[in-house]
């Protein structure tokens, strides 16, 4: 019930903020038109087939890491506002807090990469199968999950928003850039294929190329493992951090 | 250990590095009195308040609540305690009745309870008719009406106040008084606050402790504390014991976002 109303909290703000909403729409589907559109044809002559295709699960997780790294990072805003106060001093664990927290986090990402999967498919994107976009929705959660902790671990480290744009720029950006996001992962230079396998971002995005679009270069199985074992660690770290937290 | 001391503070110690903030204070609150805690900025009132509120952890002393250590059992201190910080802390996002929805739920109070009691503080704060509104569209006044109402909502056996009246114009302050010395007479509410308007603490408090450079430096009731400095008032009394020097207090990160936030809006 503490849980529950905590993750209500945050659902209840997202739906609220139309313009955050809008807001954060604009850039995946940007991304999408301009890349998708632009590359289209050399992607084609390069004999690798429709490019929109190809982009569309890579900006879902776009758009993905991007809203649950933020949601993760707003705990700032909550010690701003003095909100976060409100749930120190109330009778449950910060393990807790720090679950209901992540879990709305996690659910607002995966609401919004649904709406960009949605829209994508307005512009010319064609997932491969109806059961594999449903099943792209859990895997979504599990990556959301895996970002929000992440959020949460550097907000509770990061003392206010000065840090915010370092993060943006350093963290935030190299793990979607390098994530294969963008690019097919075959036949990448040795430097760069180690990078992206070190990308946890990397594995979200080939799992859901593998529902979508039925391609994948990890296989399933190995990223759904490896995104779980990331996520447990970093929901552990993340809680770890939280605790630590002082008002 | 006294039962009659409902908060009671033993050889407290708090240190950042080496900055003592809290320097081996003792003091002890009566259960049903309204304790006031004085002290010029950045003297340690707030530090001390936050390790009663299982905010913060001491580096050394020893602390009860009702007879319960913080440290060692804050969900059961947590539940005896309600508190008004000194800047907000509602959710400006969620409406008035969701704020006090909220702090019911994290408080275990059952839904049929829990709903009476918000009517009932929120109309007794005047904020009932104003429930489906956004805190953020709030005045000052009201959200602290509406944070008094929600630490009330638990019914605690001890309510926090630090500087709970700043900011307020004296009608709001007024009826803020009036309602907490009812609720101290009639359900024998403890009441632990810090103000910098020294009639304040004058009029209301049973009882004053003045803490300066994290020592407690006087305490007793108000007019022991005049006699013992030989001053008219308190508010002289105050300042024959901490001096007249001006506190530096520094900004902490906090208020260095709040001066960002101040600086985007425009």
């Amino acid at each position: 019930m503490k849980i529950y109303i905590l993750w209500l909290r945050q659902i209840k703000r997202y739906l609220r903020s139309k313009s955050r909403i809008l807001g954060s729409l604009a850039q995946p589907l940007l991304f999408l038109l301009a890349m998708g559109y632009g590359f289209g044809s050399v992607f084609q002559k390069a004999g690798q087939g429709n490019y929109v295709n190809f982009l569309a699960p890579g900006i879902i997780g776009m758009s993905i890491i991007f809203t649950s790294v933020f949601t993760g990072i707003e705990i700032i805003w909550d010690r701003q506002f003095g909100f976060l106060k409100e749930m120190m001093v109330a009778p449950m664990s910060r393990l807790n807090i720090m679950i209901g927290r992540t879990m709305g986090g996690a659910t607002v990402a995966t609401m919004q990469g649904v709406i960009v999967l949605l829209l994508s498919m307005l512009f010319g994107f064609h997932p491969y199968s109806f059961i594999g976009v449903l099943f792209t929705i859990p895997v979504m959660f599990l990556v959301a999950l895996l970002f929000t902790a992440l959020g949460t671990m550097i907000a509770s480290l990061l003392d206010d928003m000065q840090g915010f744009q370092l993060i943006m720029n350093f963290l935030i950006m190299p793990l979607f850039f390098l994530s294969g996001a963008l690019f097919p992962l075959e036949g990448l230079p040795k430097v760069m294929s180690i990078i992206t396998k070190l990308d946890p971002l990397s594995y979200g995005v080939d799992a859901f190329r593998y529902l979508l679009i039925n391609s994948s270069h990890y296989g399933i199985g190995l990223d759904i493992t490896i995104l779980s074992i990331i996520t447990g660690f970093f929901l552990l770290l993340g809680g770890y951090f939280f605790k630590k937290i002082q008002i | 250990m006294d039962a009659n001391k409902i908060i009671d503070v033993k050889n407290l110690i708090k240190k950042f590095g080496d900055f003592i903030a809290v320097d081996d204070i003792s003091f002890s609150v009566d259960k049903g009195e309204i304790f006031a805690f004085l002290g010029p900025n950045g003297a340690g009132k707030s530090t001390t308040i936050k390790i009663l509120t299982t905010l913060l952890t001491s580096t050394s002393g020893d602390i009860r609540i009702n007879g319960h250590n913080p440290e060692l059992e804050p969900d059961l201190v947590r539940r005896m305690f309600g508190i008004v910080f000194q800047d907000t802390s509602l959710d400006d996002e969620l409406t008035a009745w969701e704020n006090m929805e909220f702090h019911g739920v994290l408080y275990d109070v059952p839904k049929k309870l829990r709903r009476e009691r918000i009517q009932s503080l929120m109309q007794f704060v005047e904020l009932w008719d104003r429930k489906n509104s956004l805190v953020k569209e709030f005045s000052g006044g009201m959200k602290r009406r509406l944070e008094i109402a929600r630490g009330l909502l638990h019914h605690p056996k001890i309510i926090f106040l630090d500087e709970p009246t700043l900011g307020l114009d004296p009608q709001t302050r007024n009826h803020m008084w009036e309602y907490l010395k009812d609720l101290n007479k009639k359900e024998g509410t403890t009441i632990f606050f810090t103000t910098h308007y020294m009639e304040e603490a004058d009029r209301i408090a049973d009882k004053i402790a003045v803490i300066d450079h994290g020592k407690i430096i006087a305490s007793g009731t108000s007019s022991d504390l005049k006699k013992e400095t030989n001053t008219e008032t308190l508010e002289d009394a105050f300042l024959s014991l901490t001096g007249n020097v001006i506190r530096e207090e520094s900004a902490s990160s906090v208020d260095h976002m709040r001066t960002n936030r101040r600086m985007w809006k425009r």
